[in-house]
């Protein structure tokens, strides 16, 4: 399938479809549907530099075409990452893709260390998660607080493509992005959760005991496309679309409105098989279109 | 391959009660590994989630799983609307199950809902199995003809005494126990009941497993929204997964909140 063949900031992908961080774990349970060599690459677990508990359940609410969820970046901790999970992955033939989180400066700093320092062929830094009070958030929906974060982690991770994950939360996504490509960020990826709630009518209280979520799901899919099409006409650095992506048809829409690579998540709660879908029905788009690689449709909307 | 995906079609429908529906499907692949206890995410035409839904009983040699569920929202209603001859779309076998030991004198303890899962697993069990069930009253009633039928001796309490005892299924518990020991008690229902089962049962040091239930999301693990509060080894607490690490636990690591 070398229509499908990408490579993003030097790394070779064998298909722009990546799970999203969060919804795959570390791979081992979608490993007991399919092989998940199958996928372009994975997006790590957030994960934290030490283990962190969550937050209480609920931790779901479904919407309409969605979700709402608040598991608060609950994680074993990078150290077992990289000892136990790291060297069963490497084994898999995909891209491995380490998302990492924090709530202060300091936790960036040293978990950036621990991934630059392992064997991950990429970093994605969460900027944007938005079920943790102190969580990356606080720094992802200002510039000045994103700029700041991924200089620090470019500092404290200099040998790993750095992509920095932005929060649709914010007034301005093209600005932020353009701050965190100042700030050295190889790529951005777009876009995490939309903030939510919802309220059991019987007892009046949220049905998330953490009161509020992220959205996502085929909901939120046209403002994923919005927002990507808005920051690939703002920075000059590749951007991975995600954020409601459910067929191959989305996947191509989210590719013309300038996504380099894709990312998919919560459709597989609803079919865990949809990655693989997906890249089957991209590949045979191409190939129907006489289009020799899919690099060439990345950001070709004609705008009115 | 741990998982399967397999659409079952389905053999045969019969609604229960008012809001208690059985379908029996027909599955080659998954009920091939299948244990009691263990569940399946069904899909529902048009929703995000699937809804995971525990195994009531099943047959390898006949080729058939059955899922006893009540309508309580918009999924399982539309789930309630399917027909006999239409696919269903499951995700099985998911969770741990219970781990059955057929010569041993086991308590099973149901309340409403909960009932399902303990009759398949009850059933090897013959008249080793006392079954206490407990439902809201007399119209609620499920599957305790089926439970007597596999050997059991079946009990009910109901909420407003318009059949068996009038109260709460541990009182039936506290009973029985006191008339002869047993190995093993066995409990799935709402979670006050659960409370007081493994109170029950820790008190009189008997072993006792729980089956739990939270809302869910991908149903194997990877998404960790099902989270329920654990005791360590260590005396800490964790949150695992109802969906992975149970839904059946050891009553004496849930922490109950």
């Amino acid at each position: 399938m070398s229509r499908l063949n990408v490579n993003i900031c030097g790394v070779d992908f064998k298909n722009p479809v990546i799970t999203a961080s969060g919804t795959y774990g570390f791979g081992r349970e979608y490993n007991e549907f399919y092989p998940i060599s199958k996928l372009g690459g994975i997006s790590s677990k957030g994960m934290t530099i030490r283990e962190k508990a969550g937050n209480p359940p609920p931790r779901i609410a479904e919407t309409p075409s969605g979700i709402l969820n608040s598991v608060g970046l609950q994680n074993p901790g990078v150290d077992h990452f990289i000892e136990k999970d790291l060297p069963w992955l490497r084994e898999q033939d995909t891209v491995i893709i380490a998302n990492i989180a924090g709530a202060t400066e300091e936790d960036y700093a040293a978990i950036a260390e621990k991934v630059n320092a392992s064997d991950v062929d990429m970093v994605e830094l969460n900027i944007s998660c938005p079920n943790v009070k102190a969580g990356g958030a606080a720094f992802g929906t200002s510039c000045a607080g994103a700029e700041l974060v991924t200089a620090l982690v470019r500092k404290h991770c200099p040998n790993k493509p750095l992509i920095v994950k932005l929060s649709p939360n914010v007034t301005s996504i093209s600005e932020i992005a353009k701050a965190v490509e100042a700030a050295g960020a190889d790529a951005v990826s777009l876009i995490n959760t939309l903030l939510g709630m919802r309220i059991d009518i019987r007892t009046r209280r949220p049905i998330l005991r953490n009161n509020k979520g992220g959205m996502s799901g085929a909901a939120v899919f046209p403002i994923a496309v919005r927002m990507v099409n808005e920051v690939y006409n703002a920075v000059k650095i590749p951007v991975i679309g995600l954020g409601g992506i459910c067929t191959w048809q989305d996947a191509i829409e989210m590719t013309l409105a300038g996504a380099s690579a894709i990312q998919v998540g919560t459709v597989m709660f609803t079919d865990p098989y949809a990655p693989l879908k997906i890249i089957d029905g991209m590949d045979n788009y191409l190939a129907e279109n006489n289009i020799a690689n899919i690099s060439e449709l990345v950001g070709q909307v004609q705008l009115w | 391959m741990k998982y399967t995906q397999e659409l079952c079609p389905i053999l045969k429908k019969v609604q229960l009660n008012k809001t208690t529906f059985s379908f029996k499907v027909a599955s080659k692949e998954a009920v091939k590994s299948m244990k009691p206890g263990q569940f399946a995410n069904i899909l529902v035409e048009g929703k995000t989630l699937r809804r995971p839904i525990s195994v009531c009983g099943f047959s390898r040699e006949e080729g058939f799983i059955r899922f006893v569920f009540e309508v309580r929202g918009e999924g399982t209603a539309i789930m309630s609307e399917m027909a006999e001859g239409q696919n269903m779309d499951i995700l099985a076998p998911l969770g741990n199950g219970f781990d059955i030991d057929p010569n041993e004198k086991a308590v099973f303890v149901g309340g409403g809902i909960g009932v399902p899962p303990l009759l398949g697993a009850s059933a090897p069990y013959g008249a080793n199995a006392t079954a206490l069930l407990g439902f809201r009253n007399k119209d609620a009633m499920i599957l305790a003809d089926e439970f007597a039928a596999n050997g059991a001796d079946v009990r009910i309490a109901t909420d407003d005494g318009s059949y068996g005892l009038h109260g709460f299924v541990t009182q039936l518990l506290a009973q029985r126990l006191d008339e002869a020991p047993c190995d093993v008690i066995y409990a799935c229902g709402p979670k006050p009941m659960l409370r007081l089962t493994a109170a029950e049962a820790e008190k009189r040091g008997i072993r006792c497993m729980v089956s739990l239930e939270e809302r869910m999301g991908c149903g194997v693990g990877a998404c960790l929204v099902c989270a329920c509060k654990t005791r360590t080894p260590e005396g800490g607490e964790k949150y695992l997964h109802v969906c992975k690490n149970g839904p059946v636990f050891d009553s004496r690591e849930v922490i109950w909140e």
